[in-house]
């Protein structure tokens, strides 16, 4: 096992920026995604869809559309009114105990539609021309029926209901923390309580890659194989086979090839992966289904819309000693697969931030829409909480009138190593595994060179700008996560990784993930943590994932847990394959196993020149002509990991805006990001993790967000109207990283991937705000996006 | 996404190109604002008659004391030309912000005008240019004054079976001041609000705004404080007051009308400090 | 109906018989089968699609095949020269401008246009010329890299800006 307090060991490729072994593929035209997939006898799908939010469906005629040319068949609800619907794989439960409300969400909707795209009905034809043409030929007699979009209004008595045996809407209602009566009490005891009402909007993840799925099915064999642009194939084979379809999960093979994107978007069991896999075995053909972008605005979950109301207390000295939270959290019209456990474990649990408060309760109600399912999209449930922590922090140091930086290093939790000093027991049931909080600030600090900034602020009105300034001090739970931790709070699977490691007999070696790449560059990072661990070239290390075909098992990638689980799965692989090398090398030196030492790629007897070389030692497992007594011949292990707690990494995002007086256009002039994930393996895959969490999260500050209206229609479809962060809209970025390693699993490391997107939002809303105020303009909040619209009105009023 | 079928024929010569429309026949131009539009099914031709081809309709030539640029110029053919740079330098500000790099390689100058997206930037600028819209058809060739060509909300003058043939701008003489100030919507980057500005050494004012109304207008109101007149604070100050006077103006979910009709104001202070210096 | 185009892709000529309605894309993608443009969305938007038809970046989506009779194409699959990496590819692998890699052939075909117009473009001049593509992944800073990456190199070996027939 290589050490974990920051020095590791090991030389050579751990904590180098190697250039990604993925990219000739990429920037050659050569990836291999999904939709470039086509199988003999391919046929195409395409989708009558609900154009209404919600509405009775009368009658579905296919009459004139199933003699159309190329048209193989058309399924509608009543078809599939027999099979299960997708499952939800998280149960929460209400506050009294009861189990939360799981309406089926089916394959294809027969009696009613729930929100605007809801699937009627699917054509299969011999063209992706002829399905389109033939679905657009397919009448549907709907009743429109009233509808509710709004989370804070779903539970209130008269709302439109979106499951006729859901009452009010409502799917579960929750709490945490202490009890409301204690804080309750703490709140009013405060010398100065800051309150801010606002809404965390609803936004549209848009991997670039639209979704897509190729199913078949072959009778001779009884196989299926399901093409799909997914985080998980194993979790969709499981689900999809076990809780949808009932097929023998032994017959079906998920292929994840290149995804072209997900931010948690692609986590999901979705209809369409089943009922294609459902028709194929009925057709006994192909079917591909590449959703166009209006599916993709219509269908892919979306995340985030929170309308929350939040108060911070503080006493005399300014620390903080309360936090109340009530959130309402729109699921949309159906429980996506983790849409449950997004407002209340991801973010509920977050809420102690880097602080000490030692009162926090929070009270989540959620509920169903007639809108979009929601979900996890990068950060899940942690931004919001960061949102609301790190906007409460900043606009409580504008009204009591103090530096915002002051009154984070008066609240920061101490720094703690994990292993000498214990892990911090928050409030809200998670214990923070190791972490340096102040040192964040302070570096960032030093970055920004800040003083100099607040000089500034003052002369820039002059020019007709407001200068800001806005802070993010975030922490965040990755690495998900322990079995028994998620099992306990209602989690229906295990959150373990699968990692094997196959030497091969020229010592090459194979490797075979449960995480899943679409991105993150795992095909490198995890190829240079083997090679450095084997003490081989990296060319000798290839990564398979994706296919469970070839990979025993897998959870997948998301909540940054794919080197931090994934990668010490692989670690644990490796140890045992150098336990038995050495043993395999001690029968050709003729020593005692405990005797052996391996580094660098060679297996040596302890004090003595004597060695053989890890090559060597893979043929002789291979050839096992001279071997030990009782051991197998093979080196190959596979491992299941199961981390002991999550990761917490920690950062500090500062914004630097101007605000344009006359038009309220903001524009972004700096941006400083200190993050600390503990050890890195790739310090340039994770500035870019970095990077692009950042652009996400400040497309939620400045241009993101879903618009409905009130009838359900989703007004920003498109990406005329749907503000998508662009190239033009940012400076370069300063990053900067501290180490402050994860003290519990093998490599050290706490995960990167979502850090960017949870840290910037709140910054640059700060930053804004504190802008306003430099001009006299004394705003709590400013609704995201913060259009120039919106800055504007704010300035006005 | 895929457009409903259609038929194709690309034209050989402008007559044929007019004679082929009829019934729901559409000319493709650049296609930049059809085509979306027929891949989202919003627009279903039974035929389109491809003009993109036609030598007739290219070019950008100086002729009789006008810039007459062909309909089928691409906003990058006007961005770099450098006829415009030197006559009329607000066409290739304009062209060098209109859609992205891509589109301006394809999307055409005469398809925009013939499109009339209220957001386009273009009728801004014919408008305060005092263009003439070249238009050909069956009956041969018409002029219209860019002043008669934009009738509402994608709506203009052509008549049924025309077609714009060439964009003609009088070349302005020396020391006119020309501007194009515009404020994009975020996603689409077409106009919130656009504002075209002309200044002629004599003190003749053009201005003219896009993105604000149903259809680009020339702003007599504020024309009339500052044209012929002196440019100072006082008098920019009154044009930015009766601007978009009795016009009625959009609003969507970037901006409402109110927030609109300031940021009109704002461009046109904008252009005309710009014309100032 | 369908008719008769021929084509010049990556310096190979074909000739197909096409549905007019068929866009480039999927000319090149479904019956070509050069996969390496993609599809990302409806409105001409994203620049996935990027390819360079007769020398401009071109979104290809937003052309009809019928349209492209006579033209010649270059697609991600034509800048490598006879294994040699372009210096975008180079300096997208080099600077880390890809993650996922789907806009990438779009990010770099547009990139080249730009490249063949200013040999020593800005930071603002590339954030501009790629305002037409999206990424979603490397919040566009090592884009930005890459593309200056590529401009130094293609400076340092003193050869013009290439025109299409090479890119």
């Amino acid at each position: 096992m290589s050490t974990n307090n920051g020095k590791d060991t090991s030389s050579g490729f751990i904590g180098k920026s190697i250039k990604r072994v993925e990219d000739k593929r990429f920037t050659t035209g050569n990836g291999r995604y999904t939709d470039d997939i086509v199988l003999p006898h391919q046929t195409y799908a395409s989708f009558v869809r609900s154009p209404y939010a919600h509405a009775k469906i009368l009658n579905v005629d296919t009459s004139a559309a199933k003699h159309m040319s190329g048209v193989i068949k058309i399924y509608t609800g009543a078809d599939v009114a027999a099979v299960n619907g997708v499952p939800c794989g998280w149960q929460v439960n209400f506050k009294n105990g009861d189990t939360m409300k799981e309406p089926k969400h089916p394959l294809l909707v027969a009696d009613k539609a729930r929100h605007v795209g809801d699937a009627v009905a699917i054509v299969i034809a011999e063209s992706q021309e002829q399905a389109v043409d033939a679905a657009e030929a397919i009448i549907v007699d709907y009743e429109e029926l009233p509808c509710v979009v709004d989370g804070s209004k779903a539970a209130q008595a008269g709302a439109a209901l979106v499951h006729d045996d859901v009452p009010n809407n409502t799917c579960y209602d929750w709490a945490l923390g202490n009890p409301i009566a204690e804080v309750d009490e703490a709140m009013s005891a405060a010398a100065h309580v800051t309150t801010l009402e606002f809404v965390n909007q609803r936004l549209v993840p848009n991997a670039i890659e639209p979704r897509c799925y190729n199913s078949s099915y072959d009778a001779i064999t009884d196989k299926y194989i399901l093409y799909t642009s997914t985080q998980n194939p194993h979790v969709i084979r499981l689900l999809m086979c076990a809780f949808v379809l009932g097929i023998p999960e032994h017959k079906v093979r998920v292929v994840g090839p290149d995804v072209g994107g997900a931010f948690g978007s692609k986590i999901f069991h979705y209809t369409e992966e089943a009922l294609l896999t459902w028709c194929t075995r009925q057709i006994g053909r192909p079917i591909k289904w590449t959703a166009t972008r209006t599916e993709a605005f219509q269908l892919d979950a979306h995340g985030r819309d929170h309308i929350t109301k939040a108060e911070m207390g503080f006493d005399n000295d300014r620390k903080i000693v309360a936090l109340r939270v009530k959130t309402f959290a729109n699921l949309g019209a159906y429980l996506s697969t983790f849409g449950s456990c997004v407002p209340t474990y991801l973010h509920g649990t977050l809420l102690q931030g880097l602080y000490t408060t030692p009162k926090i309760n929070v009270d989540v109600t959620a509920v169903f829409t007639h809108t979009t399912p929601v979900d996890a999209y990068r950060g899940a449930g942690r931004p919001e909480a960061t949102y609301l922590l790190e906007r409460l922090v900043d606009l409580a140091a504008l009204e009591m009138n103090v530096d915002p930086v002051d009154l984070r290093f008066k609240n920061f939790i101490p720094p703690f190593d994990g292993v000498n000093q214990p892990g911090y027991q928050t409030q809200v049931a998670l214990q923070y595994d190791s972490g340096n909080y102040k040192g964040v600030l302070e570096k960032g600090l030093d970055m920004l060179g800040y003083a100099d900034l607040r000089n500034k602020q003052k002369e820039s009105s002059k020019n007709g700008k407001l200068l800001g300034i806005g802070f993010s001090t975030y922490i965040e739970a990755c690495g998900i996560a322990p079995s028994a931790v998620v099992g306990s709070l209602g989690a229906r699977a295990g959150l373990f990784e699968v990692g094997q490691v196959r030497v091969q007999p020229t010592g090459k070696v194979s490797v075979y993930t449960g995480a899943h790449s679409h991105g993150q560059g795992h095909e490198t990072t995890f190829a240079q943590v083997v090679a450095d661990k084997l003490g081989i070239a990296m060319d000798d290390v290839e990564i398979h994932h994706g296919d469970t075909e070839t990979v025993a098992f897998g959870m997948g990638t998301y909540g940054s847990r794919s080197l931090a689980v994934g990668g010490s799965a692989i670690v644990k692989s490796i140890d045992k394959i150098i336990e038995k090398g050495k043993k395999i090398a001690a029968h050709k030196l003729e020593a005692n196993a405990d005797d052996i030492e391996f580094a660098s790629g060679k297996f040596t007897v302890k004090g003595t020149d004597k060695s053989v070389s890890f090559g060597d030692v893979a043929l002789t497992a291979y050839v096992p002509h001279v071997y030990p007594k009782d051991l197998e011949p093979g080196l190959d292990f596979s491992s299941f990991y199961d981390p002991t707690n999550f990761t917490y990494p920690f950062g500090c995002h500062i914004a630097v805006v101007e605000v344009d007086k006359q038009t309220g256009k903001v524009e972004l002039k700096r941006f400083v990001a200190v993050d600390d994930v503990g050890n890195v393996v790739n310090p340039m895959i994770v500035e870019g993790q970095i990077h692009g969490g950042v652009v996400q999260g400040i497309g939620q500050a400045l241009f993101e967000g879903a618009e409905y209206d009130n009838n359900g229609q989703l007004t920003n479809a498109s990406y005329m109207d749907y503000c998508m962060p662009r190239a033009d809209d940012f400076p370069m970025f300063e990053t900067g990283t501290q180490v402050t390693p994860c003290p519990h699993n093998p490599l050290g490391v706490k995960g990167a991937g979502e850090a960017g997107a949870i840290g910037s939002t709140p910054a640059v809303v700060n930053a804004v705000i504190d802008a306003l105020w430099s001009g006299g303009h004394k705003v709590k909040d400013i609704r995201m996006p913060l259009t120039s619209e919106r800055v504007w009105r704010a300035m006005k009023n | 996404m895929i457009p409903a079928a259609f038929d194709y024929q690309k034209a050989k010569t402008v007559d044929e190109a007019i004679a082929a429309l009829s019934g729901d026949v559409k000319i493709l131009a650049g296609g930049h604002s059809l085509i979306p539009a027929m891949k989202l099914r919003m627009n279903r031709p039974s035929k389109l008659v491809d003009i993109t081809g036609l030598a007739a309709l290219k070019g950008i030539k100086e002729e009789d004391g006008e810039i007459v640029i062909g309909a089928a110029a691409t906003h990058a053919d006007i961005a770099y030309d450098k006829l415009i740079k030197n006559k009329i330098s607000f066409f290739s500000e304009a062209a060098s912000v209109i859609g992205d790099v891509q589109v301006r390689n394809h999307g055409t100058i005469g398809g925009s005008l013939a499109h009339a997206d209220p957001a386009a930037d273009w009728p801004a600028l014919v408008l305060a240019a005092d263009a003439t819209i070249e238009v050909q058809g069956s009956s041969g060739k018409r002029r219209i004054k860019a002043a008669d060509f934009f009738t509402g909300l994608f709506s203009t003058a052509l008549e049924d079976k025309e077609i714009i043939v060439a964009i003609r701008i009088p070349i302005p003489p020396e020391g006119t001041k020309t501007t194009y100030q515009k404020f994009a919507q975020p996603a689409s980057r077409f106009a919130i609000a656009g504002c075209a500005v002309v200044r002629f050494p004599d003190g003749k004012t053009n201005i003219a705004f896009t993105g604000v109304s149903e259809n680009a207008f020339r702003d007599t109101a504020a024309e009339n404080e500052v044209s012929g007149k002196e440019l100072n604070d006082d008098s920019i100050s009154k044009a930015v007051n009766a601007a978009v006077g009795n016009i009625t103006v959009m609003g969507d979910h970037f901006a409402s009308e109110e927030y609109r009709k300031h940021l009109a104001k704002v461009y046109l202070k904008k252009a005309l400090d710009a014309v100032l210096v | 109906m369908s008719i008769k185009i021929t084509v010049t892709v990556n310096g190979v000529k074909h000739t197909d018989k096409v549905e007019p309605r068929l866009l480039l894309v999927h000319y090149l993608r479904d019956v070509l089968r050069l996969t390496g443009t993609h599809v990302g969305c409806d409105t001409s938007s994203c620049g996935a699609c990027t390819i360079h038809v007769n020398g401009k970046a071109t979104k290809s989506c937003t052309l009809l095949a019928v349209q492209a009779d006579r033209c010649k194409i270059t697609t991600i699959e034509g800048m490598a020269n006879n294994g040699d990496l372009h210096p975008l590819q180079e300096g997208f692998n080099q600077c880390h401008g890809l993650q996922c890699g789907f806009c990438t052939p779009g990010m770099i075909m547009t990139a080249a246009d730009l490249l063949q117009h200013n040999r020593k473009p800005s930071e603002g001049e590339i954030r501009t010329a790629l305002e037409g593509n999206f990424c979603r992944c490397t919040g566009y800073h090592n884009i930005v890299k890459s593309v200056q990456y590529a401009a130094e190199k293609m400076s340092a070996r003193k050869t013009k800006p290439k025109k299409e027939a090479t890119l």
